[in-house]
């Protein structure tokens, strides 16, 4: 296990590179300017160039990339050109308020969408599987960010129950786990469960009608084994595919969702990514994305050793 | 009725849990009656930066920059009828040395402290001219320039003379220099000083130790302003407390704390207001205005220094290096029904200034919507319906201060067509732009376009018109996209920059006004209203013709 482990964070070690890579390269292929944010749009081209040269942006390509990539693997991800703050401290503060989000969501989006496949896949052609397809076809195409808006439109601006934005009443640095802060939370997660839910429910559903089609359930049943005991066993056999899944939307909702972050108000990732790239800020826009993917690739790691240990059948080269 | 005990038992329950609940209100709403809390959803994406010189645009100026800071001069708000001019700040006079225009001197307001207690004299301002001037300065910051110097655009250096006289110096006699004044913002040298003292040895590279000083210094900055820093949470909220020392009077804080939110979306900021989490937001979304009026707020607008113009390419290929096409242009846009489409959140534009203006001046071409008179303008240059003018248009999607610029410019395309014009657009990214704005028409990064599409504030006269009009401000020096170059016009910017009495500086940016208007180089569309919806409890609220407003007047009940 440790030298599966070991070779697979070596994997990761150039899919950082190559996305950190791709990433400078798209950026800076994108049109624009990377000194937007400190230099109005009034600002003459002669003192723009004065500015990028006081930035160094008008060094060779590969020598910008190499610079920050060499001060990355010292732990350094650079200064954010808008704030001037460390990047690296404004990336992990957005990834807390992603996290408890995201996890929130995932519980929300696992356990109805495992509950909805399941009934869905038990229960094959009835009305019941109809229903919960329905549900779940809903979740993964209804445009969430909208979804967003009509929640905060009948939640929050109408009947006034919870709060439209924001991560707290003071903010997300003083959050605690009570009502006045945990309130906060409700709509943005809510929001974001709904693709989990219906990716998760329409595999589950998939999962539970082939299992429950094998010889091997038949075989118990045969043995005069329980309902009870047969689905344990078709759990048990769904349980790593649907963890994969759910560990890959995991990783999704880390990255944050741009526009359910922006709808919300919710300061994660999605809403810094989204901050970056209006306001070109590069070292962020860098460091963002290098810390997201880095957590990507973790989590996968991590499923996987989650789904060898539910199912040691799994072998790994 | 041992039957109906259980019964009344849940009923007694939720009754005692209301008593409780309302108890509890009650105790909030006693603490909000003892501190007087308003809450701002601005459009910026971010809390525009604390340290003194704000970026965000003029929304940036409006909520950190004239909330925490002073400038020596600033622009008068507390009137909604007339243009917005400018005042003293905390300089309490001025003056131009006849002998040599390049040198001003300022006298400053005596007793002015910063929110550190430490005073606001001559070595405090010429420290923050050296912030943005000065290179060799150890407090030289290059994320302060772009939006300064871009901004004072003549100013070069700075002395004192004594504790409350500064001598400042400019490239070239200037009259306009007490404008852009308005944007440098005084910010606490001791202040300052005591972030960089508190900076870790470790850290030897001066220019990382300055830096990480105006870190820290924008975490808990010092201003002179009638508002001061209380609480700081990156991306989400600034809470200011009212500065009970203030210089001004009349400008001493009603309100005890402001909160700023950044809330970019629309229809966040909307909702945000809707249940009750803020007090005023910015910029409503415009299909909920009837709906934010029902609910009894107050819906507030007034014209803007800015313009929504199609500047034109006077390159000898562009129809518009005609003057008769020019014109005609501008008389065949209905800018009443535009108004309409935007459901009134605009201004029509009869020029870069409005009559009523004090450098509005008394132009010969009234800017109108005559077809016939454009038909036939049009006819002289040689156009008609079977031989259309075509022109390429290069706009954007979105962006700060385009206002919708598809469907306006939609409209304006079909309005043209009655003209024998033939327009084709050429829409790019908004920061894409106003690159191509800065390098002008004959760069190719216009694509060949015979007008830009960019939005502009017109705030000061160098910003107004120069920059637009003058020789001196072709690309890449400044904006004057479509290489408009007149000598007369030339000489109506000597003169206006050359003339220091009040008075005749604005009759001469009168003249230069009206030369504007006549030689036509924009095709004059819309001004912004900077519409913003407000509680009805928010008192004494005046929004002047400016991109700025007073919060430091203002009531609360």
């Amino acid at each position: 296990m440790t030298g599966y482990l070991l070779r697979r964070l070596g994997y990761a070690l150039p899919i950082m590179l190559g996305v950190s890579f791709l990433c400078f390269m798209l950026v800076h292929l994108s049109p624009g300017d990377p000194l937007v944010s400190i230099l109005p749009a009034d600002a003459s081209a002669e003192l723009q160039r004065q500015m990028m040269q006081l930035y160094g942006f008008d060094r060779p390509l590969l020598e910008q990339f190499l610079r920050w990539l060499w001060r990355a693997l010292h732990g350094d991800l650079g200064t954010s050109i808008a704030t001037s703050r460390p990047v690296t401290g404004e990336v992990f503060r957005a990834v807390g308020n992603t996290l408890m989000i995201a996890v929130l969501a995932s519980l929300i989006g696992f356990s109805l969408g495992s509950l909805f496949g399941f009934v869905a896949g038990y229960f094959r052609n009835s009305w019941a599987d109809r229903l919960a397809s329905f549900v779940s076809v809903i979740g993964v195409s209804l445009p969430n960010y909208w979804l967003g808006m009509v929640l905060v439109i009948v939640f929050s601006a109408q009947l006034m129950w919870l709060p439209a934005t924001g991560a707290g009443p003071g903010g997300s640095s003083d959050w605690a786990w009570d009502w006045a802060h945990v309130q906060y939370l409700i709509l943005p997660a809510l929001t974001m469960s709904f693709i989990p839910m219906g990716i998760v429910a329409r595999t589950v559903r998939a999962l539970v009608a082939d299992t429950l089609s094998q010889e091997f359930v038949v075989g118990l049943r045969a043995r005069g084994l329980g309902e009870l005991g047969v689905l344990r066993h078709v759990v048990k056999n769904c349980a790593p595919t649907a963890l994969a899944v759910v560990g890959l939307q995991l990783g999704y909702l880390l990255g944050g969702s741009i526009l359910i972050e922006t709808v919300f108000s919710w300061p994660g990732t999605g809403f810094l990514l989204n901050q970056a790239i209006f306001q070109r800020d590069l070292p962020l826009l860098q460091g963002s994305i290098l810390i997201l993917a880095l957590f990507f690739v973790l989590l996968n790691l991590l499923v996987d050793v989650l789904q060898t240990v539910l199912d040691p059948r799994i072998e790994r080269g | 009725m041992s039957m109906k005990l259980p019964k009344q038992r849940p009923v007694f329950a939720i009754a005692g849990l209301a008593l409780a609940f309302s108890l509890a209100l009650g105790h909030t709403g006693a603490a909000q009656a003892q501190e007087k809390i308003l809450r701002i959803a601005m459009t910026a994406g971010d809390i525009p930066r604390t340290l003194g010189q704000p970026d965000q645009g003029y929304e940036g100026n409006r909520f950190t920059g004239i909330t925490l800071y002073d400038a020596l001069t600033q622009w008068d708000l507390s009137s909604a009828d007339k243009a917005s001019e400018l005042i003293p700040g905390l300089a309490e006079s001025w003056s131009v040395d006849e002998a040599d225009q390049t040198k001003w001197i300022f006298k400053l307001r005596e007793g002015v402290t910063f929110h550190d207690g430490s005073p606001l004299d001559a070595a405090a301002v010429v420290w923050n001219v050296e912030k943005v001037l000065n290179k060799d300065a150890p407090h030289y910051d290059a994320s302060q320039v772009g939006v300064t110097a871009s901004r004072m655009p003549t100013l070069r250096s700075a002395r004192a003379i004594d504790p409350l006289t500064v001598e400042l110096t400019t490239s070239e006699p200037d009259s306009f220099l007490p404008y852009n004044l308005t944007n440098l913002f005084m910010a606490s040298p001791k202040h300052w000083q005591a972030k960089f003292d508190a900076v870790p040895a470790s850290v030897s590279d001066p220019a990382e130790r300055s830096r990480q000083a105006w870190a820290a210094f924008a975490a808990d900055a010092s201003g002179t302003g009638p508002f001061k820093m209380a609480r700081f949470v990156p991306r989400e909220r600034l809470e200011m407390v009212a500065n009970a020392g203030y210089w001004d009077d009349k400008r001493r804080p009603k309100i005890d704390r402001v909160v700023l939110l950044p809330l970019p979306e629309a229809s966040a900021r909307t909702a945000a207001l809707m249940s009750g989490q803020v007090d005023w937001i910015e910029a409503p979304a415009p299909d909920s205005l009837d709906a934010i009026q029902a609910r009894g707020y107050k819906l507030y607008s007034n014209l803007q220094p800015h313009l929504w113009p199609w500047q034109f390419s006077l390159l000898p290929e562009s129809p518009f290096s005609d003057l008769k096409v020019r014109q005609a242009a501008n008389l065949c846009v209905n800018r009443e029904e535009l108004k309409a489409l935007l459901s009134g959140l605009m201004e029509p534009a009869t020029g870069v200034v409005e009559p009523g203006d004090p450098w509005r001046g008394s132009p010969t071409f009234q800017v109108r919507y005559d077809v016939d008179a454009a038909q036939k303008l049009m006819a002289e240059a040689g156009y008609s319906a079977s031989k259309p003018a075509k022109v390429k248009v290069q706009t954007s999607a979105s962006g700060s201060g385009q206002m919708q610029p598809l469907p306006m410019n939609e409209y304006i395309q079909q309005n043209l067509k009655d003209c024998y014009f033939d327009v084709e657009f050429d829409v790019v990214e908004w920061n894409t732009l106003f690159s191509s704005w800065r390098l002008g028409a004959k760069d190719p990064a216009a694509h060949g376009a015979h007008a830009t599409n960019v939005s502009a504030a017109v705030m000061d006269p160098f910003f107004a018109m120069v920059r637009f009009v003058s020789s001196k401000a072709l690309p890449p020096v400044s904006n004057n996209w479509g290489y408009f170059t007149s000598d007369e016009t030339d000489a109506l910017v000597e003169k206006a920059r050359t003339t220091f009495d009040e008075q005749a500086r604005n009759q001469a940016l009168g003249e230069l006004h009206a030369n504007i208007v006549d030689q036509a180089p924009f095709l004059f569309v819309a001004h912004d209203v900077g519409p913003r919806a407000l509680s009805a409890k928010i008192g004494n609220v005046v929004q002047p013709k400016s991109w700025f407003i007073d919060i430091a007047t203002m009531t609360m009940e």
